[in-house]
């Protein structure tokens, strides 16, 4: 897509008699007005509050409250956790991608629906069920509450979906004949899948990584309660926050938020990035 | 199929096995804990005064969130998608921010605008009004939340389809209006509806922005989320798998109709 505007060039859709303008130019200007006006009340004025504010006491304070020991530790961890997390997705989602797309069993769709739930379920009620799974009352025995690993459980959960779902729909669309191909030629599945499958699904293999790492490093209503909120090993970035707003510490909170921010907005722009190398890689 | 049988199975039990470990026993398991003391108890619990409470403010934060960003929704994917104008690349980008943030974050910038310190709070206090540790504090944090979902559904919809039939309509004399009414609303409606769904269930679900802006007043500023950890945080394990339940049966619900609107999503343009 083009970024740059031709204002004077003809509609690149030539229709043959009156120019007629698109629907929602004649109207749509004030629509669009109204819309950009309610994004910037809504999400731009209070995201620049954060960062307004935690420059209130200067840099140095600024410095000071991210560079803290506790908030290093909280990051580091989140950053961490939040990358395990994307990476065993990588996996695991192409995978059940894959059986979803290729493979043929009963009960199929109603599987193929759950893959929905961590998006459906509040994240408040995944970590309590997580904690009843895995945690000092589990049914197997299995307790690993107020761990690293328990962080790590329910960041699987609440990012299950994303890989999954970016891969689906091209795994779908992607034609059989080259894998058949390759099979007529005599290779393996591991060989087709490595050599030809696989490379079609890297954009969206990633940046479905990428939202699910984005979504990991801001989780908070799911790992509230089965962190135990240890500081220095299983204390996440978004619970130090809520910690700090608690404890009426503003200019810290939003300090740490403005790197939280910061790290959302990288994602972002290097999701955007994918999309238009996955745009340019199918052609 | 070019994977032979054995590789297929195992591929199967494997992708099966994780997702019934991540998925299906633990919410499974919300179930069975909420009722093995019976239904009686369960009955009980949600039912209080607190519970009903937090319901309805559920329910009502919803109702105000929802068209606000559907109408914002439409009228922003349209714009995305058919128009061509000066900074609709960082519009763009905005637009995904609420997706990307920590929702604790979400509710700390709230408090920076409209809390006693922050831009607006004096004013709003001289005016007596109150918004954070109020209704209106969890409204805000409600909507910023849930704001791309619709924008995100329509917008791809609408390139889809392409705009030829809007052009025609509007070469024979249609105006804007008529024209988004009779031929852009009924191409669009089950993209609509499929991010009107999913913005539904964010909005009952939210919790991490909601809980730092709403003070977590019983009866007052509660809403169903807020009680479930309450109600954890004071022991009552009963009473907290009740409201749990009831959400996840909310959730449930939310997968329902997503199926149900996926299909025709996606031959909408037909």
């Amino acid at each position: 897509m083009s970024a740059t505007s031709a204002p004077l060039a003809p509609a690149p859709r030539p229709l043959a008699a009156a120019p007629a303008r698109p629907a929602w130019r004649s109207s749509g200007a004030l629509g669009l007005g109204i819309a950009t006006l309610w994004l910037s009340i809504i999400v731009l004025l209070p995201l620049s509050a954060v960062v307004a504010r935690s420059l209130d006491g200067g840099l140095g304070e600024f410095w000071d409250a991210v560079s803290s020991r506790q908030a290093l530790a909280a990051l580091r961890f989140t950053v961490l956790v939040s990358l395990a997390t994307a990476a065993i997705n990588v996996v695991g989602g192409t995978l059940i991608a894959w059986v979803l797309v290729r493979d043929q069993f009963p009960g199929k769709r109603i599987v193929n629906a759950l893959i929905d739930l961590p998006f459906a379920l509040p994240t408040i009620v995944a970590g309590l069920t997580l904690l009843t799974l895995y945690g000092p009352r589990s049914p197997f025995g299995i307790d690993i509450a107020f761990t690293q690993g328990a962080v790590l459980l329910a960041l699987l959960f609440v990012t299950l979906p994303f890989v999954i779902r970016s891969v689906q729909p091209v795994l779908i669309e992607l034609d059989h004949e080259m894998e058949e191909a390759a099979l007529s030629l005599g290779a393996r599945n591991l060989t087709i899948f490595r050599r030809i499958v696989l490379p079609n699904l890297v954009p969206a293999i990633l940046s479905g990584a990428a939202l699910a790492f984005a979504r990991a490093v801001g989780e908070f209503g799911s790992i509230v309660l089965i962190s135990g909120n240890v500081p220095f090993d299983t204390q996440v970035s978004s619970v130090y926050v809520f910690k700090l707003i608690e404890s009426d510490a503003p200019v810290s909170a939003a300090a740490v938020s403005t790197v939280l921010l910061l790290v959302s907005l990288a994602v972002l722009i290097g999701i955007r990035g994918l999309g238009h190398w996955g745009a340019r890689h199918d052609r | 199929m070019t994977v032979d049988r054995r590789w297929r199975i195992s591929l199967r039990v494997l992708a099966l096995g994780y997702l019934a470990l991540l998925l299906l026993v633990p919410v499974g398991l919300i179930f069975f804990r909420t009722f093995e003391h019976g239904v009686g108890g369960v009955w009980e619990s949600i039912t209080t005064p607190a519970a009903i409470h937090a319901f309805q403010l559920t329910l009502e934060v919803t109702a105000i969130a929802v068209p606000l960003n559907t109408l914002f929704g439409i009228v922003m994917a349209i714009a995305l998608a058919r128009g061509d104008w000066r900074g609709k690349g960082i519009v763009n980008a905005v637009i995904d921010l609420p997706f990307a943030i920590s929702p604790v974050v979400i509710g700390l910038s709230l408090i920076l605008v409209y809390g006693v310190n922050g831009w607006l709070g004096g004013a709003l206090a001289d005016a007596g009004v109150q918004v954070i540790f109020s209704v209106p504090g969890i409204v805000l944090a409600t909507i910023f939340v849930s704001l791309p979902f619709v924008v995100r559904e329509v917008t791809p919809v609408l390139r889809e389809i392409g705009d030829e039939q809007e052009q025609a309509a509007a070469t024979l004399g249609a105006g804007g209006w008529t024209t988004f009414r009779r031929i852009t609303l009924p191409a669009i409606r089950w993209g609509v509806a499929y991010g009107v769904v999913l913005s539904v269930a964010r909005c009952i679900g939210e919790f991490g922005a909601v809980s730092v802006v709403s003070g977590k007043i019983s009866g007052e500023t509660e809403t169903l989320t807020l009680l479930v950890e309450k109600r954890f945080a004071n022991f009552d394990l009963a009473g907290a798998y009740a409201a749990s339940a009831l959400l996840a049966l909310i959730a449930l619900g939310t997968l329902l109709a997503m199926t149900m609107i996926k299909p025709r999503r996606e031959e909408g343009d037909a």
